[in-house]
């Protein structure tokens, strides 16, 4: 019997979502009285399974190989297999990040466990794991109980505080994935980084996003939008409206048909609250509103509002945070 | 080539708050059903690989017999055949149940070279139905496809996008794709295309697989809590005067 978590590495190092899963599933392995495995999996798992080591597991499984090097499914699905035969996991969790979805689904299916796909909590009862699901795009929320023995989850970012880094504990164990090069039918031909150095509106704490309300000039809006995200540290969001009318790339876009966020700060510039748009960011801690129309139904949602021009708010609010920050 | 396309009838996303627990608890939700959103794309992609490779698409559903209307829109956007997996009745599953009877029913079709699906559904969020569907097949699965650069010799090589990267890959057929938004723009259905849509004959197919096969429940379904308190409005003289009192609340609510 044990926890199981896959510490997810990606080419710039883990990911650090992988650490929330694992502070939750500490306490999860206290509460079931069993023990804490992290698992690593890829080519390299040297500096990823000492990071982990900080992080509270009992044990730091690492899988490794060239075979794995790539991320493929079938080889990682059939790592993160192995791993669990070799410690009697009945718990495994991922974050639920594009890969952390697929492995943990296809390790439940091929296993015939029960599945809690992007759960955003997990609890203890009656000594079997207890998920909560938020479907219908954020509007219903559900208890997810299991009756099979093995308990998967995928954990959707942010959903657990980021624990503190310790003293190294745990001791590393490393496992034959046992996974031949020639078992794995998908080829890997290129991987490009997208990563600029942005900050991903999953992770992120601050997002500032911009909607239909830049259409007047929306390069000058999202130049604006951008400055203030810079300022907080925070990353660039938008509407529906504004990546459909092609004024941003469509990985920026916030809601219903694009990304769930749960900032701790949310400042919407010139969105007037679809509700496809409150369904993607309506967990936000802190919500601010800067809309021209005070009838805009982001104000129903807000905490904060501010009822003006955006290319005159946002540049006062740019000035008034360099000078409050010190920058 | 022969393609299958796994649409889902899902309400329509401007009516999801609207929802309640009860009828989640009931299966019965009260909405203006449509094609799901996500679902559309690989429809479209569907098509597409009809002019591209001369490939013959099927378009499958599994629900109670109103979510052919999912499958008429489906045909209507141009996919050649649909088919119901028929779920009435069938109850006490999960997604894995979901996953096995499309897996059966692709099966079934014969010949399958590809199946296409969408991201997720508007409904359930799972993204996981999919991945149970190549586990069942034992095919390979590629998600968060943003385009299908080619199929030749057997293999499909395609490109996918990750947090942070964008991978090419090539998987032999037959194989399953996930498809994300970025792959292309859904078309509306023509009227012709309704017409004949309207017309079409459509096999309802039994699910085989057994009731109560789920491994997981939904229990405590329940709406999440409204977010309390009003909205404070920011007032000041300048602009200068408000983002100041901004400053000072967020710094006070220890977000910044």
């Amino acid at each position: 019997m044990s926890v199981l978590v896959w510490i997810e590495q990606s080419k710039s190092g883990p990911v650090a979502s992988s650490w929330e899963v694992l502070g939750q599933g500490r306490l999860l392995a206290n509460a079931l009285g069993t023990t804490l495995v992290a698992a690593v999996i890829g080519g390299d798992t040297t500096t990823t399974a000492e990071a982990a080591r900080t992080y509270g597991p009992d044990t730091v499984l690492t899988l490794t190989g060239p075979m794995l090097a790539d991320y493929r499914l079938s080889a990682y699905a059939g790592a993160l297999k192995k791993a669990i035969a070799e410690t009697g996991a009945t718990v495994v969790l991922a974050a639920a990040t594009t890969r952390g979805r697929e492995v943990t689904a296809t390790v439940a299916c091929d296993l015939g466990a029960g599945l809690a796909p992007d759960a955003v909590d997990l609890r203890v009862d009656g000594g079997k794991l207890v998920a909560v699901r938020s479907v219908y795009s954020n509007n219903i929320l559900t208890d997810i109980t299991y009756s099979s023995p093995l308990q998967v989850a995928s954990v959707r970012p942010r959903s657990f505080p980021m624990p503190e880094a310790a003293a190294a504990g745990g001791a590393v164990k490393a496992v034959d994935p046992g996974i031949s090069d020639a078992d794995i039918k998908e080829k890997v031909i290129e991987v490009k980084s997208t990563d600029s150095g942005e900050i991903s509106l999953t992770d992120a704490s601050k997002i500032v996003s911009g909607g239909r309300g830049v259409a007047q000039d929306p390069a000058k809006g999202f130049a604006l939008v951008t400055e203030l995200a810079g300022t907080l540290g925070a990353a660039v969001g938008a509407s529906r409206a504004a990546v459909d009318a092609g004024y941003i790339p469509y990985k920026n876009q916030v809601g219903q048909t694009g990304k769930t966020v749960k900032p701790d700060l949310y400042i919407a510039a010139g969105i007037s609250g679809a509700i496809q748009h409150l369904a993607g960011m309506g967990g936000s801690k802190i919500i601010v509103a800067i809309n021209k129309d005070a009838e805009a139904p982001i104000f129903e949602k807000a905490t904060f509002g501010i009822v003006g021009d955006l290319y005159e708010v946002l540049p006062a609010l740019s000035a008034e945070f360099k000078k409050r920050l010190g920058k | 080539m022969k393609v299958v396309v796994l649409v889902k009838q899902t309400p329509d996303t401007a009516e999801l708050p609207k929802v309640s627990a009860d009828d989640v608890r009931a299966g019965k939700v009260k909405a203006t059903m449509v094609i799901n959103p996500w679902d559309e794309y690989a429809a479209e992609e569907a098509i597409l690989l009809g002019d591209r490779f001369d490939a013959d698409s099927v378009a499958i559903s599994m629900g109670s017999p109103e979510a052919v209307d999912a499958l008429k829109h489906a045909l209507a956007m141009g996919v050649k055949a649909a088919a119901l997996v028929d779920s009435t009745g069938l109850t006490g599953g999960d997604l894995f149940t979901t996953a096995e009877a499309l897996a059966g029913a692709v099966k079934a079709q014969g010949g399958v070279d590809l199946v296409l699906t969408g991201k997720q559904s508007v409904d359930d969020n799972s993204g996981a139905v999919f991945a149970g569907v190549a586990s069942k097949l034992g095919w390979p699965l590629v998600s968060g496809v943003s385009k299908i650069v080619d199929i030749a010799g057997g293999r499909a090589t395609v490109e996918r996008l990750v947090e942070g990267g964008q991978e090419t890959v090539s998987v032999p057929l037959p194989a399953v794709l996930s498809l994300g938004k970025e792959i292309n723009d859904p078309r509306y259905p023509s009227f012709m295309g309704i017409r004949k849509a309207s017309k079409a004959n459509i096999p309802s197919l039994a699910p085989g697989v057994a009731a109560g096969s789920g491994k997981t429940q939904w229990t405590n379904v329940r709406k999440p809590d409204e977010r309390k308190g009003k909205c404070v409005m920011i007032d000041g003289a300048s602009v200068q005067e408000k983002a100041a009192k901004l400053a000072d609340a967020l710094i006070a609510e220890k977000v910044i």
